[in-house]
């Protein structure tokens, strides 16, 4: 229960910050305006800082939270949090609509999963997180599994890119019961979302030097839905000749997954498949606690864990790997053209995982996650 | 008979177009909201294409380099170092393209490039006029795309040598028709026609972004530039089209004025002009005098637009092959035409920040380039810009 008031305080502290900073910015803003009035006299100010918005969310969520932004401080990263609280199971919440708010206006977010309940009390389907995404409308989720240098696990050089679209099909929170005993559950695939989510994957592999793009679906039984995402993913294709396509079942892309997962380049999948083939892959390069992600609207893009669990069981225990937390906040920093922390941070992390001495229970070792982070902060390259 | 026949066959399907353009006139001028010929002007307003269009994620776009002939590539160079000192979210996908990849393949990349990403900044691509099978690429760039409209900002700079002071003229110029048509024949040996087209269509469409830009930007007059004294129908089409729109926008005062007049006014009396509109050549034509009146081809940014693309470059296409590889080009023009760009994507924060630290250099006399009667070289005013740019940025981008 002592999360929401350290998330408060958190808050307070931070606001009172950002009003220091934007005052010293005003005279700048207007040094640097000066005589130019080209196009809009509200150009917004330009910042020496940046500020992102963060959502620790529940279980584990707030401690991993704090080993970020301890080494952001040991590091020196221009780097504002505004914190928000938000919670399914706990009490004292923030609005949503601030924290929407918040995002929209920072553009950059940091997040940690929002538990939901498994059970159905009435009222809306939609959780919280679907609120968060639909609202956003971040509708392309990338969860990137590579290997992490020093650390064996059973698949070598794994190096391939989840994109699952994240705003429909099963998720769409349609649900009823038509009859007594016979539930409907609507899965929704549109033709704009589906080519929306399709060349975000093809723009990414351009992006990213990436050779090939594979649509996974079930298309052979969902004709019809399946069908049309496939088909989407199809014409998209064609506009960019250099970049190979092909398509993949669900089933059988599951076991080339865990046979043969070297094969992979880019994955482009609906909803539900996405969920799944990101838990499994993250579960290949080594579990939750080490696989990134990141999910991205037009405008705002949220840094996660690539498979997103609120790991209930470990909280107060000191036990949780920050490793996925710390990529995602690297890839951050990167977003946001602080190259060089994010490399800095990026090294001490891939350091300590490669001496191997400093691990957390779920990579064998036995530290506990403040002396991971200690450690990682002892091997910054300042 | 078979080539004439084939120009005949052309010629046809053109015309057909433009037929089938003006029966599907909702669809030309999708980049509005108005639908019909607006009664209800004072909401008419340029739309930017919608968001699905760009590349852009998280606030991030990509954006297509077209690297053309001459000086271009040098420039686009420096265009990205600038980019990447002032954190401006932009990233660049480079396609080499010039006159030396006038193929099929190249130039069907080039646009899935521009298709896929919304927008690009290009350098002129040179074209040879000895080689009678070389059709422009620029012109090709311009008709497959549909950027209609080409807008160039002729805008007196302080501090600059120019003749004439306190010139601010738009020049909004047809794009894909016109002269520009590659239409040419020779009927019987020694006498070669060479088609200009004007279409109803594409003229109002024109006369309507002027129109659309003058309420956008708060200007006061559009004048339409013609030659219909002597090209009567083709012209005279062209005009008739600008005074329909014009009856729409009674805030806007629309005058017309005959294209070699205007060059001479333009030549004398620059500031009587407000926005232009004219069709392909004239644009052409004028807008290189009015690049010229305000200080030469190095400074002016320019920037073409369609309804769903648009596509950046310097006011003047010429891609000073003379300059290559000197380090003397003024990477002025450039410079500003991807600040427009920046503005066009929604960074107007970046754009504003390079513009300023540009205008701030180029009033520094130290610093000017050899066309503007200065010393210095390319790069020491990109470092003068980049070193102008760096302390805004400091502490929000460590360790450049």
């Amino acid at each position: 229960m002592a999360a929401p008031c350290i998330g408060r305080l958190e808050k307070i502290f931070v606001l009172g910050r950002r009003c220091l900073i934007t005052s010293t910015l005003n005279s700048q803003q207007r040094q640097i305006h000066r005589g130019q009035e080209l196009y809009n006299a509200t150009t917004p100010r330009v910042a020496s800082r940046h500020t992102i918005t963060v959502v620790p969310g529940d279980g584990v969520g707030p401690e991993l939270i704090s080993s970020v932004k301890d080494i952001f401080q040991a590091s020196g990263v221009p780097v504002d949090f505004e914190e928000y609280f938000l919670s399914e199971v706990q009490p004292g919440s923030d609005k949503l609509e601030t924290v929407l708010e918040s995002f929209r206006k920072n553009g950059v977010g940091l997040t940690h999963y929002i538990t939901t309940p498994h059970h159905f009390k009435g009222g809306i389907l939609e959780t919280l997180n679907m609120k968060l995404r639909q609202n956003l409308d971040l509708f392309a989720n990338v969860v990137r599994v590579k290997s992490l240098p020093g650390y064996p696990t059973r698949h070598k050089n794994l190096d391939f890119v989840i994109i699952r679209e994240q705003t429909e099909g099963e998720f769409s929170a349609l649900e009823h019961e038509s009859v007594t005993g016979v539930v409907e559950s609507l899965k929704i695939v549109t033709k704009e979302k589906s080519k929306r989510i399709a060349k975000f994957a093809f723009d990414y592999a351009m992006k990213h030097n990436r050779q090939r793009v594979t649509a996974v679906h079930k298309a052979n039984i969902m004709k019809l839905g399946d069908g049309l995402f496939l088909k989407c993913c199809q014409e998209v294709s064609e506009l960019y000749p250099k970049i190979d396509f092909n398509s993949m079942i669900i089933d059988n892309c599951c076991m080339q997954l865990v046979s043969n997962p070297q094969q992979f380049d880019v994955l482009v999948m609906p909803n539900l498949y996405g969920n799944i083939v990101d838990n499994l892959a993250a579960g290949l390069a080594g579990g939750a606690g080490i696989v990134p992600g990141e999910s991205f609207s037009h405008d705002v893009v949220v840094f996660e864990q690539g498979a997103r669990h609120s790991f209930v069981e470990a909280v107060g225990k000191n036990i949780a790997n920050p490793t996925a937390i710390l990529l995602s906040a690297c890839n951050m920093l990167r977003h946001i053209h602080l190259d060089y922390h994010s490399k800095l941070i990026e090294d001490a992390l891939i350091k300590v995982i490669k001496a191997g001495k400093v691990r957390t229970q779920d990579m064998g070792g036995y530290a506990t996650t403040s002396d991971y982070t200690l450690a990682v902060i002892n091997n910054l390259q300042i | 008979m078979a080539a004439p026949l084939r120009y005949l066959q052309r010629l046809q399907s053109c015309i057909v177009k433009s037929n089938l353009t003006k029966g599907a006139h909702k669809v030309c001028v999708q980049g509005f909201h108005v639908s019909e010929p607006a009664s209800d002007i004072q909401h008419t307003e340029y739309r930017r294409p919608v968001p699905e269009v760009f590349a852009k994620y998280g606030g991030r776009n990509t954006v297509t380099v077209l690297t053309g002939d001459g000086v271009g590539p040098e420039l686009l160079n420096h265009v990205q170092e600038v980019f990447r000192h002032a954190g401006a979210p932009v990233d660049f996908e480079e396609l080499e393209i010039n006159s030396s990849t006038n193929d099929i393949e190249h130039m069907d990349s080039a646009l899935l490039s521009v298709k896929r990403n919304g927008v690009a900044l290009k350098g002129n691509i040179e074209t040879r006029f000895d080689d009678l099978t070389f059709a422009s690429m620029n012109v090709a760039l311009r008709t497959k795309l549909e950027l209609f409209a080409s807008i160039v900002w002729c805008k007196s700079i302080p501090g600059i040598p120019a003749r004439h002071e306190n010139v601010d003229i738009v020049l909004i110029r047809e794009n894909t028709e016109g002269e520009y048509s590659n239409l040419e024949h020779e009927s019987v040996s020694g006498v070669i026609e060479s088609l200009k087209i004007i279409t109803a269509a594409k003229s109002t469409r024109i006369a309507k972004y002027a129109f659309d830009y003058a309420v956008k930007h708060g200007r006061k007059k559009v004048t339409a530039i013609h030659k219909a004294n002597i090209m009567k129908l083709a012209d005279g089409l062209f005009l008739q089209c600008c005074r329909d729109v014009a009856k729409s926008y009674p805030d806007i005062e629309f005058s017309d004025m005959i294209v070699d007049n205007a060059s001479m006014q333009m030549a004398s009396k620059p500031q009587q002009f407000d926005v232009m509109v004219l069709p392909n050549l004239y644009g052409n034509i004028l807008g290189n005098i009015a690049a010229g009146l305000i200080g030469g081809p190095g400074l002016v940014p320019g920037h073409n637009i369609g309804s769903d693309y648009a596509v950046f470059e310097t006011g003047t296409r010429n891609s000073g092959r003379s300059m290559k590889g000197k380090n003397i080009a003024n990477p002025t023009g450039m410079l500003l035409a991807s600040c427009d760009m920046l503005d066009y994507l929604g960074h107007s924060k970046h754009g504003t920040l390079i513009r300023d630290s540009v205008m701030n250099v180029l009033s520094n006399k130290q610093l000017q380039t050899r066309d503007l009667g200065g010393q210095a070289s390319t790069s020491e005013v990109i470092q003068a810009i980049i070193d102008d740019i760096r302390p805004k940025t400091k502490s929000w981008l460590h360790g450049y």
